[in-house]
């Protein structure tokens, strides 16, 4: 047996369902993060993204399957201090200031980084200089990033967010995108949820694309967007050439034509996340 | 324990920020300036009464038990809403506004928060009774020169009773909305209050079913039974007519008592914070 099967996954699900009433928001999902890995997880509004986080991090049962994290079962205390986690809607109290939200969540963790680590959490996310600014007086995007700071105290060895950028100006997101690649760099493992599909190609080592409640694509980014062929309209249908490249475009079409074929239209098949990504999804909004 | 700790001062907390403690210091003051107000009319004018000469009443024992019984009334009102204010929206209540999120994701354990809250809670309103149920019986051993035959005991009833209206109120934040549980406690706080004087009524009327229906709501709401006993407790030192008289009145006092709805009352609150326990480790948030 080799040791690396022996060696847990950061995060693991399998087979994971879950129904809310008549809703089945996971119709089988299998995922695994390794350590040190960055794993983004897309898809259209909907799709079940963070019903899937939400299993992992113990906040909703799965109706079956299974959720692991750091080989424990999902929501177990021994889960729960491996983890940190940005919810994609959430609040901190308004009356508190921001040490004192990350003083709060280190009694909970039983952090003893005292006032070192929270100082040094508000600098990472840009808030050393709203240290005693209550909540209720933050922006939007601010009330975020605490929440960022909030997931990383008592460096855990998984994170999990969702959606953190969403009230993100681009500076603010270049913060977290530059944290991101610093936390992997030290070996922790990140989940997370973006609809923003450049950001995701930037920092994601693998990337799966949920539709519906179901896995639709997974990869690197690379592969993801890794040229597709080039698809031929001819008399007899269309018909894609998987690998072609548009270096082949030409020459597909004269072959055709030499074997009596009528050519009506040529597409190279393109290659961004973001095709991938609206070919895999459609065009579904839900 | 440390966790205890940092998730019941969460609560008490919020409660301050939240003007929940101001407000009911307010009332409270404005009750007992009134109370101390009526006590002083009362006992002044105790020695203008004078019943017929053969009714044989002991006219201070009477106005000092009454008295007592509405002070007892009132604080058990107050410790319900300030019950209610301070758990109503303790899982759903908090969980949709995302602020339970957070806190449960720690490696505390659900029933560690809950059980967290419940106590932060139960420590702030037991205070809370005992302090506005001994002020009463000060002012009235002040302005009446009396006292009841039992003076603790009635305030560990009253304030158990409350207690029991907070686990009902945190099982209730589990499955109701902030605002469908502030209700559903105050319409079951309202049905065994409604119920207690039933079975006043029913004794004057010696109508069995009332009676009936009077106990099985004692049972299934044991807050109102233990009140009842407390007022039970209080006058029951009185005999003949100054009994009969007070036994008549609204603060009549128990027909379902003694130990028995005691212990039923420990055993329906454990049921109740198992319930929300198992509940809470069920729930999608
Ligand atoms: N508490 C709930 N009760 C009922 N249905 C729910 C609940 N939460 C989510 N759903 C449904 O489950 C499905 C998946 O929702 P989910 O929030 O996981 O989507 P998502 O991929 O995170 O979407 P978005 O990009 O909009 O955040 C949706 O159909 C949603 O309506
Ligand atoms: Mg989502």
């Amino acid at each position: 047996m080799r040791t690396l099967a022996t060696v847990p996954h950061a995060l693991a699900v399998h087979a994971l369902e879950k129904r809310y009433g008549p809703v089945q928001a996971l119709k089988g999902v299998d995922l695994t993060v390794e350590e040190g890995e960055l794993v983004g997880l897309l898809g259209p509004n909907g799709a079940g993204k963070s019903t899937l986080v939400k299993i992992a991090v113990g906040l909703v049962r799965a109706t079956r399957g299974q959720a692991e994290v750091a080989g424990a079962r999902a929501g177990s205390r021994a889960a729960l201090a491996q983890l940190g986690y940005l919810a994609e809607l959430f609040r901190f109290p308004g009356w508190y200031t921001a040490d004192e939200v990350l003083s709060l969540h280190q009694r909970l963790t039983h952090s003893d980084g005292g006032a070192a680590e929270r100082g040094r959490l508000l600098a990472l996310v840009a808030l050393a200089d709203a240290r005693g600014r209550r909540v209720d007086g933050m922006s939007k995007g601010m009330q975020q990033r605490l929440g960022i700071a909030q997931a990383l105290v008592g460096t855990p060895r998984v994170l999990v967010l969702d959606e953190p950028t969403s009230a993100l100006d681009p500076a603010g997101r270049r913060i977290v995108r530059v944290l991101l690649e610093e936390l992997r760099g030290q070996g922790v493992s990140v989940l997370l949820n973006s609809h923003l599909l450049s950001e995701i190609e930037l920092v994601c080592d693998r990337v799966a694309i949920l539709r519906a409640g179901e896995v639709v694509a997974a990869g690197s980014p690379a592969e993801l967007s890794r040229p597709r062929g080039v698809e031929l309209e001819t008399d007899e249908g269309t018909r894609t050439v998987e690998g072609a490249t548009r270096e082949d475009a030409a020459r597909l079409v004269a072959e055709a034509v030499a074997a009596g074929r009528r050519v009506y239209g040529v597409r190279v098949l393109t290659s961004t996340l973001e095709d991938t990504y609206l070919e895999a999804v459609g065009d579904e909004v839900s | 324990m440390s966790a205890v700790l940092t998730i019941a001062g969460y609560g008490f907390r919020e409660a301050v920020r939240r003007k929940v403690f101001a407000v009911v210091i307010v009332l409270t003051a404005a009750f007992l300036a009134l109370f101390w107000l009526a006590n002083h009319y009362v006992f002044t004018r105790l020695s203008t009464i004078t019943p017929p000469a053969d009714v044989h009443v002991d006219t201070r024992t009477f106005a000092g038990a009454f008295l007592l019984g509405l002070a007892m009334f009132s604080t058990l009102f107050l410790g319900v809403v300030l019950a209610v204010f301070l758990t109503l929206g303790v899982v759903s209540g908090d969980a949709e506004r995302g602020l339970l999120q957070p806190l449960v994701v720690r490696p505390v354990g659900r029933a560690t928060l809950l059980l967290s809250r419940f106590l932060g809670a139960a420590v702030v309103c037991i205070v809370y009774v005992l302090a506005v149920y001994g002020i009463a019986l000060a002012i009235i051993d002040q302005t009446g020169h009396w006292t009841p035959p039992s003076t603790l005991a009635p305030g560990l009833e009253l304030a158990g009773g409350v207690v029991i209206v907070i686990a009902l109120s945190i099982l209730g934040s589990i499955v109701l909305s902030s605002t469908a549980n502030g209700i559903a406690v105050f319409m079951l706080f309202g049905a065994g209050l409604t119920a207690g004087l039933l079975g006043t009524i029913g004794h004057a009327l010696n109508s069995t079913t009332i009676q009936h229906a009077s106990r099985d709501a004692a049972w299934a709401l044991p807050f109102e039974a233990l009140y009842q006993d407390g007022l039970r407790l209080i006058s029951s030192n009185t005999s003949g007519l100054t009994g009969f008289l007070l036994q008549l009145g609204p603060f009549g006092g128990a027909y379902v008592h003694g130990w028995g709805i005691r212990l039923w009352s420990v055993a329906y609150l454990l049921v109740a914070l198992a319930l929300g326990v198992l509940f809470f480790s069920r729930r999608d948030l």
